[in-house]
């Protein structure tokens, strides 16, 4: 069971979150309304955004302590993220995209292969493609493989459907499903529509301009 | 049938092997002051920045005799290579690799620099995220991404070096085998009566030279952006 203690503040971009969660191994939902800083979270606590008051913990290791200055650089923390532009290396084909976590990966803990998650993800037919081939739907699909393969503990998701069509998104859901029931990793998935996430997710954090609160 | 006698084929020679050092020499250099211009801020930036893009600017004579202030036999830094390494570059092929070098610097510096700005930073992030530190990502993503870049100003410098007169004939004179590259070899035979002939075979040379090093360079940008 993976802990997530969270207080965030900003004030450039206003957010404030103060949430104690049990992330479970299944899907924690971040929902809310365009501009309620749902992406700025995730940024935080990947790392990339280093906000005025930030006090993150998981599993009880401090990830993230702005008052006594502790602050772990993205690439120590261990935390998966799909970005909601996919952002694939546009140099490297869509195998080599796949691998690139597992290089600093594979000293840390045994996980999910490269195979696995080929066939999980359904990319075999794209391996050697370069991502300006790919269409929006598989770009994600590429996203999300090669975020689990660098074995995160915990998987940030920001608006995975976001920017699909409906064709594109019932193409994504069905292996969305697959990895929240095969791989019980925890996972936090930030969206503005509750119909995406009202049957999958364990526990819900609605964040409105300013305010949080945790529901489930 | 157009065939090089043995001094043309020594200046020929001789320019390539300038020019390429000049290049070689300048790269690792230019690659760290581009990352440093384009990723971070300190003081003196500025300073630094107008200080390497001065051979830009100055007259290329100027440049030259700077050079052979400094590098010279009793100049503080070459008197200093001399004494420590027992390097001699005054009148040497290397001085006037050295002096290619600078005059193709600011160039060389200025294309990668553009090239590491234009790469998108949330690239950057991505990989941190994968578990990627700071020297992995630029070394795998920043570094890849930026190479179109890196490789013209590969080019301009090389292109640079290979025209390079007046820092070159102040700095290490025109010695006939081991300074005279083409651009000095044909001001030579320009100042030479009845020298005419053989310049223009030059002339023609150098044009060859320009455009095979440019056909090359165009086929390997093509290939780099065509796999992406």
């Amino acid at each position: 069971m993976t802990s997530l203690r969270a207080e965030i503040r900003h004030q450039f971009e206003p957010i404030t979150l103060d949430v104690r969660l049990d992330l479970g191994n299944g899907l924690t939902a971040l929902l809310g309304p365009s501009g309620a800083g749902k992406t700025s979270v995730l940024n935080v606590l990947a790392g990339l955004l280093r906000p005025d008051v930030a006090r993150v913990t998981i599993d009880d290791v401090t990830i993230a302590d702005t008052a006594r200055g502790v602050w772990m650089p993205p690439h120590q923390r261990q935390i998966g993220y799909v970005f909601q532009d996919s952002r694939l290396f546009s140099h490297l084909t869509v195998r080599q995209n796949l691998a690139f976590g597992r290089w600093f990966a594979a000293s840390r803990r045994e996980g999910i292969g490269l195979d696995d998650v080929v066939s999980l993800l359904g990319l075999h037919p794209l391996l050697h493609r370069h991502p300006a081939k790919l269409s929006g739907g598989e770009q994600r699909r590429v996203a999300l493989g090669r975020a689990l393969l660098s074995h995160p503990r915990l998987l940030l998701l920001d608006e995975p459907l976001g920017s699909l069509d409906v064709a594109r998104r019932q193409e994504i859901l069905p292996y969305l499903d697959r990895l929240i029931t095969e791989l019980r990793l925890p996972m936090i998935y930030v969206t503005h529509d509750w119909a995406e996430i009202h049957d999958r997710a364990q526990q819900v954090v609605v964040m409105d301009h300013g305010s949080s609160r945790v529901s489930s | 049938m157009f065939t090089l006698t043995d001094a043309e084929r020594e200046v020929i020679w001789l320019s390539l092997k300038v020019s390429a050092s000049a290049v070689g020499l300048s790269l690792p250099l230019a690659i760290i002051l581009a990352l440093l211009f384009a990723r971070c801020d300190f003081p003196g930036k500025r300073l630094c920045e107008g200080v390497i893009y001065l051979p830009l600017v100055l007259p290329p004579v100027v440049t030259g005799y700077i050079l052979l202030l400094l590098l010279g036999r009793r100049g503080p830094i070459g008197a200093w290579l001399y004494d420590a390494f027992g390097i001699t570059l005054a009148f040497r092929w290397t001085g006037a690799a050295v002096a290619a070098a600078v005059m193709g610097f600011p160039l060389m510096v200025r294309a990668i620099r553009l090239a590491i700005e234009g790469v998108d930073r949330h690239l950057e992030e991505a990989a941190a995220t994968l578990g990627a530190s700071p020297w992995w990502t630029l070394a795998t993503i920043t570094l890849p991404l930026a190479l179109p870049g890196i490789l013209s100003g590969m080019v301009l410098a090389f292109a640079k070096a290979l025209g390079e007169f007046g820092a070159t004939i102040t700095f290490v004179s025109n010695i006939p085998g081991e300074t005279q590259t083409l651009a000095l070899a044909i001001y030579s035979l320009t100042q030479t009566p009845g020298g005419d002939t053989h310049a223009m075979r030059l002339i023609w040379l150098s044009l060859a030279v320009s455009v095979a090093a440019l056909l090359v360079s165009e086929a390997l940008a093509r290939r780099i952006v065509r796999r992406r």
